[in-house]
């Protein structure tokens, strides 16, 4: 059986990494007693797929892990039960069973949703004219890593509201925006801010 | 010092900018984080190596569960940070914080650091001076938190005596509880701000202000307690101690360790963490102590006497501690797997228990015999990792000094059925430098490292791998080597070099100590309270993780030694007079100094001494603990029973 779970992860878990995340994932079903499937093969890992690494540092409100069971007719276990095993931070929002050859999630990512809050006042002054100013240009031409790409088109959304900055950012593969580099464009360290991702944008279903 | 908001607030600023800001923030599921203002005594435990380490540490999961298994009692914890995280701190004014409240370190009662080694005593400097303390005791008054330490180091607590106000002498579970006590006398000062609390505290807000020296005083009354600044010691002109004599009345002439005559169910709530960290799994005691008598041995002559958890403790243990946690490996620790007694009943029951639970279950410290490979394989469906044996010495000579007598024979039978059974990979620990060694006995661990990669060979040619890791030997106090001298820089290069050119192989990986290393654990293991004047100068020229190689700076070291007027060669290089007496002798762990000298001397004869599970070798341990023993009677301990009435407990040096 697949189960998509959808959670939020904040609190002390925001520094928590993607891998220790799967670990987190891993303990928090086995001590929630359910049957976990396992890969075949020398070094059998647990079958967890989560729809997409949350940075370091960010706060997750509507994050998405797809895990598959040995049992298949038992019905999905209710939020409850894997809330009272899970660790401060992680909060269980929904579990529902999705088809087993439905494609695999990290796929299945449009666009991201986030929240950055201004932690230090002032530093927004003139924020709106900056946002403006950006969201005029064609192009935004940036390097990461050694391979430049252009920002702008990356771009769905971005508002400014009072002390904190909302966007939507596309998230293909190969092609995925982050709001670093956005608060970069903007003249905003990023150390201070609180990112929060705040939902994951699907793909509409194809069938 | 600034409030925990303030803290939190200083932190969410500068954790991005570090490497794994997860070790900063807490937050682990079964922490526990309990109301401070209503709470009576506030400690927190100090392990003082970065959290990645410490989170592990079995002594502090033991006692963190049952401080606060006490409703007046609240215990924390802190952790050092690295280097890039310290260098923050001390930009932005964070003071060392616990995680579970982020309270600064001087908010609490009581400080309790780990000491399981020594090369962690700059980081007790870095850690109080983090916390804003003043690093002497005799610098901190009313104010200030106690501090006190805790650990294996701890039986020579000379060295570090300038910083820490009180040491505990042995195992924790019990005495823990009387210090609480105490130190609840000692914080009931500030008990107006517990306005609303049970009644027993009202006695305590009108009760005199219980001083330090007055807290001090009652802890040194405690049985395993060691106040330091209560006792004086006097040198004779060759530098070694003339006495060493208590300076109040309430000080004992000699301080013996704290035994625990039961061993009290395992913690099974452990800690775990939201990262990787070293050793990130469920520990479960199964045994404490050894019966061996390896004479190298530091944690087998500590740790006595034997006593070992029934199979069904251990199992219903490891079933708690899997369904609390979800951690999927654990490991069953003692200091000799193979001796327990029903070793093989329990790897059954845990083997069949856990069948099909991807659980890992790893047994350290077997013994050198083809039953240790039915033990792991009973344990494991696959050959995950390597198989790892300890000959500790490869001459017959040797093996008989030591007291660890494995026959070559033995050895290669062994590795032959390991590498038969289809581990790719074995891996044997040994041990240079021990007293007596030449050249001959180190290329004789050479030959058999040559003997056994060969027999890997026949069973499966180029998969075969050794590994051999060589360290070098430290007169640890306490232990029948205490009067021996160790070798000196240049002899101990001399047999790594020796090694090194032998032991060409791509299949045979070669590891050993770096002899700074060995050396600086060595001055700090057998210092004396000057030791402390050094420690402090090596901590001013920036040493700290001295326990990490690749931190480890000599050359502060040896500046400090030189600064502070002291030949380290004093402490190490120098053989012992028979009745020397030594910066730890008013430290007893029960066993006799008058055996140890005996087993020293047994040894330099080539005497070796069997298993004293067999035959009760009269260390002093039981006599030193006959009451315990009497009123525990039975297999659970492995000393002798004691059938003679109670009597007024005799002398135990």
């Amino acid at each position: 059986m697949r189960l998509r779970i959808t959670f939020a992860k904040t609190g002390a878990l925001r520094y928590t990494g993607h891998l220790d995340l799967h670990k987190i994932w891993e303990r928090t079903l086995r001590r929630a007693g359910l049957p976990l499937a396992y890969s075949q093969g020398f070094h059998p890992q647990p079958k967890i797929q989560i729809a997409a690494a949350l940075p370091l540092g960010f706060l997750g409100r509507e994050e998405i892990v797809d895990i598959w069971l040995e049992t298949n007719d038992s019905p999905p276990p209710p939020p409850d039960s894997l809330q009272s095993a899970a660790p401060p931070g992680l909060t269980i929002l929904r579990v529902e069973p999705v088809p087993e050859r439905a494609p695999a999630l990290q796929t299945q990512i449009a666009a991201a949703e986030y929240q950055v809050t201004l932690l230090e006042a002032g530093g927004g002054s003139d924020l709106e004219r900056r946002v403006a100013d950006l969201l005029a240009k064609e192009t935004l031409p940036r390097e990461r890593r050694g391979k430049s790409y252009d920002l702008r088109p990356l771009i769905q959304t971005l508002a400014c509201r009072g002390a904190s900055l909302d966007m939507i950012l596309s998230a293909g593969e190969g092609a995925t925006g982050r709001p670093e580099e956005v608060l970069d464009e903007l003249g905003i360290p990023p150390e201070t801010t609180r990112i929060e991702r705040t939902r994951l944008i699907l793909k509409p279903a194809i069938e | 010092m600034l409030s925990p908001a303030e803290i939190e607030a200083r932190l969410e600023r500068v954790l991005l900018t570090v490497q794994k800001p997860g070790r900063y923030v807490g937050g682990e599921l079964h922490s526990v984080v309990k109301d401070w203002e209503s709470t009576a005594v506030r400690m927190v435990f100090v392990f003082p190596d970065i959290y990645d380490i410490g989170v592990s540490n079995l002594g502090l999961q033991i006692l963190y569960d049952r401080v606060n298994a006490r409703p007046d009692a609240l215990a924390e914890r802190a952790y050092l940070p690295w280097i890039d995280m310290e260098e923050r701190m001390r930009a932005n004014g964070i003071p060392l914080y616990s995680l579970e409240s982020k309270h600064a370190l001087a908010d609490f009662d009581l400080i309790g650091f780990s000491l399981p080694y020594e090369t962690l005593y700059t980081n007790v400097l870095n850690a109080l001076d983090l916390a804003g303390l003043p690093l002497r005791s005799a610098e901190r008054n009313d104010s200030h938190p106690l501090v006190i330490a805790g650990g294996h180091a701890c039986f020579n607590p000379e060295p570090m005596s300038a910083f820490i106000d009180a040491f505990v002498i042995g195992e924790g579970e019990e005495v823990i509880h009387e210090i609480m006590d105490t130190v609840g006398k000692f914080a009931g000062r500030t008990v107006s701000k517990f306005t609303g609390l049970q009644a027993h505290m009202s006695e305590r807000a009108n009760a005199p202000t219980f001083k330090r020296v007055n807290a001090l005083k009652e802890l040194a009354k405690i049985p395993g307690v060691y106040v330091p600044r209560f006792y004086d010691v006097t040198y004779f002109d060759d530098g070694t101690i003339r006495a060493v004599t208590p300076n109040i009345p309430e000080a004992p002439q000699v301080i013996l360790k704290r035994m625990v005559a039961q061993l009290p169910p395992p913690p099974t709530r452990f800690l775990v963490p939201n990262i990787d960290i070293v050793h990130n799994r469920l520990a479960i005691e199964i045994m404490r102590g050894c019966t061996r008598g390896c004479r190298f041995c530091h944690a087998g002559m500590i740790t006595r006497p034997v006593r070992e958890r029934s199979v069904d403790e251990i199992v219903a243990a490891a079933e708690a501690a899997l369904q609390a946690t979800g951690i999927e490996e654990l490991a069953l620790l003692s200091l000799s797997s193979s001796d327990y007694t029903s070793i093989l009943d329990l790897v059954t029951a845990i083997s069949e228990k856990f069948a099909g639970r991807h659980l890992t279950v790893s047994l350290p410290s077997l013994r050198i015999d083809t039953v240790s490979l039915d033990l792991m394989e009973r344990l494991k469906d696959r050959r995950a990792g390597g198989f790892t044996l300890a000959p500790e010495a490869a001459s017959e000579r040797m093996r008989r000094i030591i007291n660890k007598f494995i026959p070559d024979e033995q050895i290669l039978t062994t590795a032959r059925a390991i590498y038969a059974r289809g581990w790719t990979t074995l891996k044997l620990y040994f041990m240079i430098g021990h007293p007596s060694e030449t050249l001959e006995d180190v290329q004789a661990i050479a030959d058999l490292c040559k003997r056994v990669l060969a027999e890997g060979r026949r069973a499966l040619g180029g998969r075969a791998k050794l590994h051999a890791g060589v360290s070098t030997f430290i007169p640890k106090p306490h232990t029948p080597f205490q009067w021996a001298a160790m070798d000196t820089e240049a002899q101990i290069r001399l047999k790594q070099d020796l090694l090194k050119r032998q032991l060409r192989d791509r299949n045979l990986k070669l590891s050993w100590t770096e002899p700074p290393e060995t050396l600086l654990e060595a001055w700090l293991s057998r210092g004396d309270r000057r030791l402390g004047e050094v420690i402090l100068a090596a901590w001013q020229n920036g040493a700290k993780f001295d326990a990490w190689g690749d931190q480890l700076r000599f050359e502060a070291w040896t500046s400090a030694f030189a600064a502070c007027g002291l030949d380290p060669a004093f402490y190490t290089h120098r053989p012992r007079r028979p009745d020397e007496i030594f910066p730890w002798d008013h430290i007893a762990s029960g066993v006799r100094k008058k055996y140890l000298l005996e087993d020293y001397r047994r040894s330099l004869e080539g005497q070796t001494r069997l298993d004293c599970r067999e035959n009760c070798y009269a260390c002093g341990i039981l006599p030193t603990f006959a009451d315990e023993r009497r009123a525990h009677p039975g297999p659970y301990w492995k000393c002798p029973e004691v059938k003679s009435p109670t009597k007024a407990r005799s002398g135990v040096q």
